[in-house]
């Protein structure tokens, strides 16, 4: 079953008995890139056979660090399918302005936690939203987009991303953006240790640069 | 009423005329063209200077109108050169207040998309506006124009303007590279940057002139350099109608003249079940038309300004406008 179709890929929710192994009970989620008939052939072959590898490769290694992503099934590298599970619960998008600043607080402290993991084992997530994070019943908060995500180390790729990150929190979570992101980097810097404070500032800096502020407008000349 | 709008951002200088109702009565323009290498800022703006006059009066002669029938006047405040547009804003100002009637500052980025509407009848498109000067994919959201992508370093025709530059051939690069990259059909690898919404063209231009002194055939290269450069744009053009689920695409600025990009964006709208629009050529290209549409859409919507208030903004960004005549 279809369940949304991006840009990039359309995802499929199907019984696990039918896509992998007739034992198996419960559902899967099948994310396929699709050929792009718009671009040729070398370059659409290119790039969904390198993103196809490096998210697979991406959910592995989250995992590792201890970020909880779904468990990886299948990888198709010549249809360009990864087969993954289905983790049930609800989007942080749809439950972070409900909840009381108490259980908000510790949810965002939660997600700056992970985002420090996956920093510190050089990946950057490239899409940090909270559409693409599923908090389950048992409080778990799973990451389940890497499709933007890269092994990157340096201080620009973890600034943008947590910039990214507040952006999120800006056009969504508006009413909470400020208590939310504080939350979120008290996680951050606890997780990262050293370091953090340096990551930080440059999210200052990336956000006072000119893409995103307008530079002082010019005087009547 | 007659609106007269007056372009000047780059290397084009324009004078349009229209009407309160839509229909475009004069679209007159002039290009400067650099002797050699790219646009310098100061020689446009003396060519500017040197041609208002007479497009002018092309302009008023086209629409058979005399300069004292103008109710309004409107230029493009920015974003652009700051030379080009301080020289279109003073003649925009001078021509304001000898006439006496109001002056409206507009965003060229926004009178690109306002025009497109107008003529193809589009309503809520999902915009590539693709030129030397700007890429930006745009679309319009709570009360305001959204960049949803755009260029992190240099705009694509720029791209191809440079390359065609180191490789000899004459500017824009542009329309050379396009018929040369029919004639190519071997591709050889260039790097596609496309980071989340955003896009990068200038690590791309650099490797393809490598290429080139590598002894690369300049066919090939055209061919390689153009499709790397486009899949890019319709993909985060793509991501945009994905996330806004809006069912119309379109295209313009110069490079819109470019068929290959033309029909590749068509096969990703018809995929999405969206409808495809490039506006005529003189409409895509920086004109006059598109400025005076827009100021009488800022005009008629109550919007008023002082002289003092016209200072150009080089970098006045496409989402700090506010857009009272669409609602939403």
């Amino acid at each position: 079953m279809l369940m949304k179709k991006g840009a990039e890929a359309n995802l499929y929710l199907e019984p696990f008995a039918r896509v992998l192994h007739r034992a198996g009970e419960g559902k899967v989620l099948v994310k396929h890139r699709i050929s792009k008939r718009y671009r040729i052939l070398e370059i659409d072959k290119q790039l969904r056979e390198s993103r196809t590898a490096l998210e697979s490769k991406l959910f592995v290694d989250a995992k590792r660090a201890g970020v909880p992503t779904p468990l990886v099934y299948e990888v198709d590298r010549t249809d360009m399918r990864i087969v993954m599970e289905f983790i049930e619960g609800r989007q942080v998008k749809l439950v972070l302005d409900k909840l009381k600043p108490k259980a908000r607080r510790k949810l965002c402290e939660l997600i700056g936690r992970q985002v420090a993991r996956l920093h510190r084992a050089g990946i950057v997530h490239g899409d940090l939203t909270t559409s693409n994070m599923i908090l389950t019943r048992d409080g778990k908060v799973y990451f389940v987009d890497f499709g933007l995500g890269e092994y990157n180390p340096s201080l620009e790729a973890r600034g943008v991303d947590l910039h990214l990150l507040r952006r999120a929190l800006q056009s969504i979570h508006f009413r909470i953006t400020d208590q939310a992101y504080r939350a979120v980097l008290a996680g951050y810097k606890r997780e990262f240790g050293e370091g953090a404070n340096a990551v930080i500032k440059r999210v200052e800096e990336i956000e006072r640069r000119g893409r995103y502020v307008p530079k002082e407008e010019r005087a009547w000349h | 009423m007659l609106c007269l709008g007056i372009e000047g951002t780059a290397h084009t200088f324009g004078v349009g005329i229209v009407d309160s109702r839509g229909k475009v009565l004069a679209n007159a323009s002039k290009n400067y063209v650099p002797a050699k290498g790219g646009i310098h800022p100061r020689e446009a703006a003396q060519f500017h200077a040197a041609n208002a006059r007479v497009v002018l009066d092309e302009a008023l002669e086209t629409a058979r109108v005399a300069i004292e029938d103008v109710d309004l006047l409107a230029f493009s405040a920015g974003p652009g050169l700051g030379p080009c547009l301080r020289t279109a804003a003073t003649a925009a100002r001078a021509l304001a207040s000898w006439l006496d009637v109001p002056i409206i500052s507009v965003n060229h980025c926004i009178a690109h998309v306002e025009i497109g509407r107008l003529t193809e009848r589009a309503k809520d498109p999902v915009t590539l506006y693709v030129s030397g000067g700007n890429t930006q994919v745009i679309a319009f959201d709570a009360g305001r124009y959204r960049v949803f992508g755009e260029t992190l370093d240099i705009p694509v025709g720029n791209c191809f303007d440079v390359f065609g530059r180191e490789v000899g051939l004459p500017h824009p690069g542009g329309p050379t590279v396009e018929r040369l990259a029919r004639e190519g059909n071997r591709y050889i690898p260039l790097p596609y940057v496309v980071k989340g919404m955003d896009l990068s063209f200038s690590g791309l231009m650099t490797e393809a002139v490598r290429k080139h002194r590598a002894g690369a055939d300049l066919r090939d290269l055209c061919y390689s350099l153009q499709e790397t450069a486009f899949a890019a744009l319709v993909e985060v053009t793509e991501r945009a109608v994905a996330h806004t689920e809006k069912k119309e695409v379109m295209l313009t600025g110069g490079v819109a003249a470019n068929k290959r990009l033309s029909e590749m964006l068509k096969l990703m709208a018809k995929e999405h079940g969206a409808k495809f629009f490039v506006p005529p050529m003189e409409l895509c290209a920086d004109n006059g038309a598109m400025i005076s549409w827009t100021g009488i859409l800022v005009y008629k919507h109550g919007h008023r300004q002082k002289l003092r208030e016209t200072g150009v903004k080089q970098r006045w960004r496409t989402d700090q406008v506010d857009i009272p005549w669409r609602i939403g």
